[in-house]
């Protein structure tokens, strides 16, 4: 029996993959009939669907970010579901919590749609899960052989031993509020830091999620409520809130960013950063070319990040890859 | 090689001066000889290799990368040798990271052809920061925000010395410095005055405030025009000739004419400028001159460089300065009809009979075209550094304009979060119309207070975004207070300003009531 071509049943346009023998959309740009969501971040999970499939955290977080969904369906991870003529698994896919990979089966071919991912451990969430595929969507974001995250104790360390020698200065690290914060906090704790860590507004309900899910963060108090400047503390807040007027109510505040875009120089001269910690929530580039090359994938499609170098280097290695250039798609909030 | 590795990569993140001179005292104190001299030597710019860095880049990265990717890369990254530092693949490392003084020596024996083996094989036994270090390092100018001076201040700070110590002794001693190193930690004597000419720290002036004139004994004091070009130190002694700027760094290379007719045995002080017909040319003129490695003939003949002289440190093998300033001038002035070198002559002391003719001579001083005055106390001795009631500069009174406010842009450090640095535009016409042209750039004149009133104004009249700059409401008027205006190639308007600072925000006063470009345009000094 011939096989379809991917194209013919799993179609990449404006308003993000459409699935026709399932009748649905994949983290859709705008409303959608039908959506499954790999994750809560504000660029893959959009407000206006009638229907909602995703894991039960994403459903969650995407409740306190835009009020009522509408229809939704929570699906546990390794769970298959037969929607229409399709199959659809969620598998963890390590970004953040409640992070999937779609997994979908249809007349032999499976396809799995990878969200955005990672496959550092990390404390907040499922580890990534390589399943074998014929075609393996992917994300980019640090697509370029430049781009080699460090191992995030030691990054960690290094913020430690700046709070010894500037004691006198506050350190406000900027965070993207859903997964790196709570990530970060919990690395912080793991290195033996238990002082209270004082956040940023914006950082509070994502952060009261994870805690309500178990995680323990510590003391996490309001910046707002401290007592004096916080010398000598840890303060994170979203990065828009570096060397705004939000940070003049601390002590010389020294500004730190948690980010895989702290491995080039120029950017962090460009954010005024003092204190790059390269933490990031996405592949680095071994992890990519890793990962593709474990599911088997034959064929690749890259949705969005530095396309051009992964369609390159898979090319090198027979594999079959297209750029799709996903509208709507945000890598500079990592 | 680790710790300077992680030396370089925290200065370029830390704009603070004194977080800067902290970390390098660390490192200093910290770190072994030869290693430290080394680094010292690379953070002074006087590190003793020269390695082709893009031709060897060029001729390894082949090798060890692909080049479709590198070259992506590299426009993602904007800077060469940080591409190959964290480009280069990860390899079982053969043996320990290079130390300093290995790389300098291994890249001195090698010759030319030996350089990529070498980089070659540094670079697979480090880490991204330390390949990023080592390539900067072989750079030969590291350019991490730190002066040699700085780096100075650093190691005289580390060991409870001054940095005129280590200024005297500077141009005597050469990588590794260990002699240096000893002395400071009290190890050895103190390295011999060096027999090649070397650089006094020089005795710099404050700017005379209301209350120093107030409190002023005319009398006191010598007068002398204040010139409008760049301080410098000439020390010729055993026949060979420096020309030392403020910070020390000898500048004889871009002033041949010069080092060549200054053969005497003298350290004197005095004002460098390009001199026209026994005129001094203006500041641009002289700005043609500095920073080249090489001079042309038609440069020599089109910037005649020229040497105003008005002090001695030393004549012959006498130091002069313990003196008061009118003996060490006598001896400046016998010197001079002893031995006057072309290409210089002596600033004048100007004569005056009391305070109101001082004063006189000081307004006099823009319809002369020139700076200001210097008062010179005539009993003070010749001084490091910047003393307290010795040296005054006082500079014309500035001219102003009333400028509107067009963009502003975040400062740095303290000021991160404040819309502190300004664009401002005077009144033109265009097809008949009154439109605002940009004419100059102020980050400062105004007071904490004021600031943060100007940072409000901005963020509640912001009318566009261009990055980091942001496109205000043209209503705000700025009076601008500046030295001078001159013509200008390079900025739209057609003109230049030296020194604009806020002087008075004028909250009060019409956009349109702002001066116009041709307004400022009358303002431009005529220079000969």
């Amino acid at each position: 029996m011939a096989v379809p071509p991917f194209e013919s049943w799993l179609r990449p346009g404006p308003s993000g993959l459409y699935c026709a023998p399932g009748d649905f959309f994949i983290d859709p740009a705008g409303p959608a009939p039908r959506a499954i969501i790999t994750h809560g971040h504000s660029d893959h999970a959009r407000p206006g669907h009638a229907a909602v499939l995703a894991t039960a955290d994403t459903l969650a977080i995407m409740r306190l970010r835009l009020g009522e969904l509408g229809q939704t369906q929570a699906l546990a991870y390794g769970e298959p579901l037969t929607v229409k003529d399709v199959t659809v698994t969620l598998v963890p896919a390590g970004h953040i919590l409640g992070s999937a990979q779609i997994v979908i089966d249809y007349q032999g071919q499976r396809a799995v749609i990878s969200g955005d991912y990672k496959r550092h451990a990390d404390p907040t969430c499922d580890p990534f899960e390589p399943v074998p595929c014929h075609l393996f969507v992917t994300e980019a974001t640090f697509g370029l052989p430049v781009y080699r995250h460090e191992p995030d104790t030691a990054e960690v360390r290094k913020l430690l031993a700046s709070l010894r020698d500037f004691p006198e200065r506050t350190h406000q690290i900027g965070v993207y509020g859903l997964g790196k914060c709570q990530r970060l906090i919990r690395l912080i704790r793991q290195a033996g830091y238990d002082r209270p860590i004082w956040l940023h507004g914006a950082l509070r309900s994502m952060t009261d999620y994870y805690v309500s899910r178990g995680f323990d963060l510590g003391a996490v108090p309001d910046a707002t409520d401290a007592p004096d400047r916080l010398a000598g503390e840890i303060v994170l807040s979203p990065p828009s809130a570096l060397g705004d007027r939000w940070s003049r109510r601390f002590a010389d505040p020294l500004p730190g960013f948690a980010s895989g875009w702290m491995r080039i120089r120029g950017r962090v001269r460009q954010r005024g950063v003092e204190l790059p910690l390269i933490i990031s929530d996405h592949c680095d580039w071994p992890e990519l070319i890793r990962t593709v090359t474990e599911t088997g994938a034959a064929e690749v499609w890259v949705t969005h990040g530095r396309e051009e170098a992964l369609v390159h280097e898979l090319g090198k290695r027979q594999i079959v890859a297209r750029a799709l250039r996903l509208v709507g798609r945000e890598d500079d909030a990592e | 090689m680790k710790a300077f590795s992680q030396l370089l990569d925290r200065l370029t993140y830390t704009p603070a001066r004194n977080a800067k001179l902290m970390l390098m005292r660390n490192y200093f104190l910290a770190t072994p000889d030869p290693d430290r001299g080394y680094a010292l030597a690379a953070l002074t710019d006087g590190l003793p290799i020269e390695v082709p860095l893009r031709r060897v880049l060029a001729e390894i990265g082949g090798s060890r990368f692909d080049p479709a990717l590198f070259r992506m890369s590299r426009d993602d990254v904007g800077d060469t040798a940080e591409t190959v530092a964290l480009i280069w693949p990860v390899t079982q490392a053969q043996g320990d990271a290079p130390r300093l003084p290995e790389i300098v020596a291994a890249v001195a024996r090698a010759g030319r052809g030996g350089h990529a083996a070498l980089l070659t094989q540094w670079l697979d036994r480090l880490d991204a920061t330390g390949r990023w270090a080592l390539l900067k390092f072989l750079s030969g100018a590291p350019r991490v925000g730190v002066s040699a001076r700085l780096a100075k201040q650093a190691v005289a700070d580390a060991f409870g010395h001054s940095i005129g110590d280590i200024e005297e002794l500077w141009h005597g001693i050469t990588p590794p410095y260990t002699e240096l190193f000893a002395w400071l930690e009290g190890k050895a004597l103190r390295p011999p005055p060096a027999a090649t000419p070397v650089f006094r720290p020089m005795m710099l002036a404050h700017a005379l405030e209301e209350p120093d004139w107030q409190a002023m004994n005319p009398g006191d004091f010598a007068a002398e025009w204040k010139w409008d070009g760049i301080r410098i130190q000439v020390a010729a002694r055993g026949g060979a000739t420096r020309l030392f700027s403020r910070t020390g760094d000898d500048i004889g290379q871009a002033f041949p004419e010069l080092v060549d007719h200054f053969r005497f045995d003298a350290v004197l002080d005095g004002e460098l400028l390009v001199v026209r017909n026994g005129g001094a040319a203006s500041f641009q003129d002289l700005q043609q001159r500095l920073n080249r490695k090489t001079v042309t003939r038609a440069m020599l003949t089109r910037y005649p460089a020229h040497v105003r002289f008005y002090d001695a440190l030393e004549i012959g093998a006498e130091d002069l300065r313990g003196l008061p300033f009118t003996a060490r001038r006598e001896r400046l002035e016998a010197w001079r009809r002893q031995v006057d070198p072309a290409h210089s002559d002596l600033s004048e002391l100007l004569t005056f009979a009391g305070k109101e003719e001082l004063k006189a001579r000081w307004e006099a001083a823009r319809g002369e075209g020139i700076e200001g005055l210097m008062l010179k106390r005539r009993t003070s001795p010749y001084l490091a550094g910047r003393p307290k009631g010795h040296w005054y500069k006082w500079k014309r009174a500035a001219l102003t304009a009333d400028c509107v406010l067009l963009y502003a842009q975040k400062g740095s450090g303290k000021r991160s979060s404040f819309y502190s640095d300004y664009t401002f535009g005077a009144w033109t016409r265009k097809d008949g119309q009154p439109v605002l042209v940009p004419v100059g750039k102020a980050y400062s004149g105004f007071t904490d207070e004021e600031l943060a009133r100007l940072d409000r104004f901005v963020r509640q009249n912001t009318i566009d975004r261009f990055g980091p700059v942001r496109s205000v409401m043209p209503k705000l008027v700025l009076e601008i207070a500046f030295d001078a205006i001159q013509p200008s190639t390079r900025h739209k308007s057609g003109i230049a300003m030296r020194f604009p600072r806020v002087s008075r925000i004028r909250w009060d006063k019409p956009a349109k009531e702002a001066d116009t470009l041709e307004t400022l345009k009358g303002l431009i000094t005529s220079v000969s």
